[in-house]
Order: C-alpha cells, then sequence, then structure tokens
C-alpha cells in the first residue's frame, strides 16, 4: 500500500498566542513549533500499517507551510515515514483551508496513495476542513474523527469508528480512502535516536508552484475566497463571586443566584 | 444572482434535530438584514425525509426542499454532498448554514469543496455586512477569536449549538422536491452501522447544562454524586483530562483541548483545578461555577461562582438545594 500522511507544523499547545500589531495576525515572537498533535496519530497509525501489512508498503509524509514545515517533516521521518515532501511556495502564502487543500490534492494525486491520512483538526485554525476538501478533490469517500480504523486482508477496504452524538458510527470505504485521526486511535511513538539521526540525512522533496498543474490566481491569497478582518481577545469575565458559608449556605445561596441572578436553572 | 439562506436540516432517528431550530433563528437574523428569504434542505432516502418534513414545514421558513434518492438510506458523506448541492443549485441560496455536529462538520466541508463555496466552521457569531457572510469563530483552541468575511459566491457556515434562541413553529413551508441524480461508483463509503453507546442524556457538545468532575473525585464511583446532581438539573455529566487519565470517566466524556468543546448555558466544575487544556474546552460557557477545596485553583479566576470547600459536602447539598426548588415551584 501507499499511504499519505498530512503534518503540520503549529505552535504549542502551551503557547500563548498574542494578537500581532497589524491585528490581523499572530505575533510569532516567542512561538515554539511542533507537530500538530492529532497529526501525530496519524504518522502512527500509518507506520503501524506498515508494520502489520510487513509488505512493500511506504509511508509518505506531506507538509505545506514555511521553512518550519521542514522540522515537522524531520520529526515524521525519524518517528518511521519512508519519504517527505514539503510544499512551499510564495504563490500559496495566504490562502485559506480550500485553496492550500486544492494544492496538497495536486501533491498528492501523482502518488495514487490508497490511504492519506491526517489529524483532525490543526490547533492553530481549528477548522477541520483541508482534509475532507482533499477527499472531495480527489473523488475518495472520507472517514472523520476516527478513533479505531481496520484495514482489510485484501487492503481494499477500510473500517472506521468514528464517534456522533449518542454513539459511533462504523464507516465502510473501499480504498483509496481519506480518514482524520482523533485521540484515541493509537499511542504515537516517540522517535528512536538512530531514527533521528537517519532522518537528518534523508532528502526532503520539495514542491512548488511550477511542479503542479494549478495556475497562481487559484492558490494562496488569490484563489482564497475568505478574507481576514481582524483578530479579538477573548472577552473579559467579570470577576468570580466567591460564595461563603458551610456548605449547605454555599449550596443554597448558588441555587438562588443561579435562579435570580443569572437565570439559568 | 443567487439569494438566501438554506439551513441544512440535519436527521437523526427519525427526527429533525433540535439544532435545526437554532439554525432557522440564525438564518432569519441574517434574513432581516437582507439576506433573502429563509429555507431549509432535508436529505435522505423518503422515509428520513418524509419523517422530519412534517417538522420542518411547521418551522418559520418560505420553502423545504426536499432531496430524496433512495441511496441516502444511510450517511455519505459523498452521496449527501451530491444531494445538498442539488437543494442549493434548486434553492439558488446565497448562504448555507450547518450545525456544528458530527454530521454538519463531515458533510460541510465535503459539500464546500464540491460546490466551490467558502466555509466557516463552528461559528459563534455571524451577521450579514455587505451583502456578504462575517462571522466569528474560536481559533488557537479557543485563545482567540476570528472575524473573517467570506466574498465567494455560496457562503457557507457551521454554527456551535447553544448560540441563537430556537425559533419557534408557526410556519407552513411548500415543499420543493430536489432530483437527485447518483450514479454508479458516486458513492464509495458510507455508515453501515451505528453502536449505541448513549444513555439517553444529550450529548456534551449539544447540552445545556453540564457537570464535569476532576481527579478529585478520586474514583469512578464518586461520579455517582454528580450523576445526581446532573439529574436534578437535566445535566449531561463530563470529565477533565486528568479525570479521564486516572480512569474515573471515559475519553468520551472529556472535555478540553483533547476532548470535546462544549458551549452550555451553564457549567459546573467539580473539583477540577482549571488547567489551559481544560479551560479551551469549555470557557465560553455563559455562565461558569467552580467548586474547588483550593482557593487558589486557577478555575477561579474564570468562573462566575465560586465555592470553596470539599466537594463531596458542597455537591449533594447542592443537589438537595435544587431538588426543594423544584418541588416548591411545581
Amino acid at each position: 500500500m501507499k499511504i499519505v500522511v498530512l503534518v503540520k507544523s503549529v505552535p504549542d499547545t502551551e503557547s500563548k498566542i498574542k494578537i500581532g500589531a497589524d491585528g490581523t495576525s499572530i505575533d510569532p515572537q516567542g512561538l515554539k513549533f511542533i507537530m500538530n498533535p492529532y497529526d501525530e496519530f496519524a504518522v502512527e497509525e500509518g507506520l503501524r500499517i506498515k508494520e502489520r501489512l510487513k509488505d512493500d508498503t511506504t509511508v509518505v509524509a506531506v507538509s505545506m507551510g514555511p521553512e518550519r514545515a521542514v522540522e515537522v517533516l524531520r520529526t515524521a521521518l525519524a518517528m518511521g515515514a519512508d519519504d517527505a515532501i514539503h510544499v512551499s511556495d510564495p504563490a500559496f502564502e495566504g490562502g485559506d483551508a480550500q485553496a492550500n487543500a486544492r494544492v496538497l490534492a495536486e501533491v498528492i494525486r501523482p502518488l495514487s496513495p490508497d490511504l492519506i491520512l491526517g489529524g483532525k483538526q490543526a490547533i492553530d485554525y481549528d477548522a477541520a476542513q483541508v482534509c475532507p476538501a482533499i477527499a472531495e478533490y480527489l473523488g475518495m469517500p472520507q472517514a472523520l474523527i476516527v478513533s479505531e480504523l481496520k484495514i482489510s486482508d485484501d487492503k481494499k477496504v477500510a473500517t472506521a469508528r468514528r464517534r456522533v452524538e449518542g454513539g459511533d458510527e462504523m464507516v465502510e470505504m473501499t480504498l483509496p480512502a481519506l480518514v482524520t485521526c482523533e485521540k484515541g486511535l493509537n499511542e504515537p511513538r516517540y522517535a528512536s535516536l538512530p531514527g533521528i539521526m537517519k532522518a537528518k540525512k534523508k532528502e526532503i522533496k520539495k514542491v512548488g508552484l511550477a511542479d503542479l498543474p494549478l495556475k497562481a490566481e487559484s492558490v494562496g491569497a488569490a484563489g482564497s475566497k475568505t478574507k481576514v478582518v481582524k483578530y479579538h481577545n477573548l472577552p473579559e469575565r467579570p470577576p468570580v463571586k466567591m460564595i461563603a458559608g458551610d456548605a449547605a449556605a454555599q449550596a443554597a445561596e448558588l441555587v438562588r443566584l443561579l435562579r435570580e441572578e443569572a437565570k439559568v436553572i | 444572482m443567487a439569494n438566501g439562506i438554506l439551513v441544512y436540516g440535519e436527521v437523526r432517528d427519525g427526527s429533525l434535530k433540535a439544532i435545526t431550530k437554532e439554525l432557522v433563528a440564525a438564518a432569519a437574523h441574517l434574513s432581516q438584514a437582507g439576506a433573502g428569504p429563509v429555507s431549509i434542505a432535508l436529505v435522505g432516502d423518503a422515509a428520513t425525509v418524509d419523517a422530519a418534513l412534517p417538522a420542518a414545514r411547521a418551522l418559520p421558513v418560505a420553502t423545504v426542499y426536499a432531496a430524496r434518492h433512495a441511496e441516502l438510506a444511510s450517511y455519505s458523506s459523498q452521496g449527501y454532498a451530491i444531494a445538498l448541492q442539488a437543494a442549493i443549485k434548486a434553492s439558488d441560496a446565497k448562504v448555507v448554514l450547518f450545525g456544528a455536529t458530527a454530521l454538519g462538520r463531515d458533510l460541510s466541508a465535503r459539500a464546500a469543496a464540491r460546490c466551490d463555496a467558502s466555509l466557516f466552521t463552528d461559528c459563534t457569531e455571524l451577521v450579514w455586512s455587505g451583502g456578504n457572510l462575517r462571522v466569528k469563530r474560536p481559533v488557537y483552541s479557543g485563545k482567540v477569536i476570528l472575524e473573517l468575511e467570506s466574498t465567494a459566491g455560496v457562503q457557507m457556515a457551521s454554527i456551535r449549538p447553544n448560540i441563537f434562541a430556537p425559533a419557534g413553529a408557526g410556519g407552513s413551508a411548500e415543499v420543493a422536491e430536489v432530483a437527485v441524480t447518483i450514479a454508479d461508483g458516486d458513492i464509495r463509503g458510507r455508515v453501515k452501522e451505528i453502536v449505541r453507546t448513549s444513555t439517553g442524556k444529550k450529548d456534551l457538545t449539544e447540552a445545556e447544562i453540564i457537570v464535569s468532575g476532576g481527579r478529585s473525585l478520586k474514583s469512578p464511583d464518586n461520579f455517582k454524586i454528580l450523576d445526581e446532581m446532573a439529574e436534578a438539573l437535566g445535566a449531561t455529566v463530563g470529565a477533565s483530562r486528568a479525570a479521564v487519565d486516572a480512569g474515573y470517566a471515559p475519553h468520551s466524556m472529556q472535555v478540553g483541548q483533547t476532548g470535546k468543546v462544549v458551549n452550555p448555558k451553564l457549567y459546573f466544575a467539580v473539583g477540577i483545578s482549571g488547567a489551559i487544556q481544560h479551560l479551551v474546552g469549555m470557557r465560553t460557557s455563559k455562565v461558569i461555577v467552580a467548586v474547588n477545596k483550593d482557593e487558589n485553583a486557577p478555575i477561579f479566576q474564570k468562573a462566575d461562582y465560586g465555592l470553596v470547600g470539599d466537594l463531596f459536602e458542597i455537591v449533594p447539598k447542592i443537589t438537595e438545594a435544587l431538588k426543594k426548588l423544584h418541588a416548591s415551584s411545581h
């Protein structure tokens, strides 16, 4: 099988997010970047499928973004991915989810993968939109937010479990298919020291606009039909009202306030 | 030129989902600002659509677009996107609204790519501004809010539950049949089975009231006191990552960055210190109550009401006080 894993460089979960002076960007100063945590589940799942099949399956990591995307590709290689592709071009800058999905779909198409794996969402824009758009552009079935994945012995069918309101859906797909990964799917491995050393030497293939059958006006900011108006900080909450007294008095006062002041019960 | 707002009417277990009423209210708000008439799209096989049709027609909308096809008996991203595209064409809508539910998220992203429409997911605010959709949505795990505007021909958005008050009934919408063509090979994946895990309670992402417990609950058994309080409130029980990692509750109950992002009108954080990973999952809640024995717990800085003390004493007293309140108001 050929497995493509999509990975993205995002600010660390602990990062303090500060709005830039222009109001339409995030101040990059002091941000530490990591592989999107949900993408780690995707890399791990690709590697586990390869290890289970024990055949000529290959795992290719693909990342779109500025130079720091190379770091997450190195991480994917160190975990065990066979190849890595860095998708980057000044023409891609300022692209929205669909413009970026259009680019990634054309990067992936000639690879003819049997399975595309990605995170359920990237923890920067939290849009959860790029992967399903790629599935649509490539005409593949999709299963999103998947917590369990099985590939049939004949490698023709994937069955995915996804949580929905009130239960779990079992989605059956004919390969090739796209799956986005949820926490719980697996426990991502740490890169081994030999893996890290090997990854340093591996070539990372670069792909730009000239390598793709796309016009400049359909990618990046030019190809986007959405625009950022501005970022806002969260509205301040009024200061907390502490309720004193013994447990019974606290409880009674709380219930009264929820009823009479907040009017939520 | 495209005009009007089409609400995707999600059908689950044979009935129109409650969030459809909230979406109709959101659409009415856009309509009043000049976005055109409001209609609903129902997608599915004949049985699915017919089951939801009376409830959809009773909402204050002009038209219900019924997109039926035998191949749509079970959900498929591909098949439903094809049918919805036909409904969008039939209605000539400029705006399409979805609930930010499991299905709404799946279908909206697929349909947007298919229709070359713009999509804003998980919106918490939306307005009609100069002939275009303008929204606010939390980004960076809810640490900041991003305001965006669309310039697309068809503009889609998914909206979180509990943002708009549900629209009332009183409509008698016309029904417009939508012809759906599905060819062999168009649908290559579909839902084969739904495994029930529900306890009959509302899902966390849709709940109006949530009672969540942290590691201070000390055992899975002790979650019973939260169950009892939730019962008295009609609430759904959640848990912090610490409680889930300790094995006190399943991951399906986890609220936070690696769990569910929730948006209730009332949220109780019981024995939860308030790590950033938890806060990003619940801080858009309208009213937050924190119960913790540590008066310096960070959760108190995000709460509206704070109670310092032993949760094992306070929680049963709250349950008692709630029951007393119900008894006196009936």
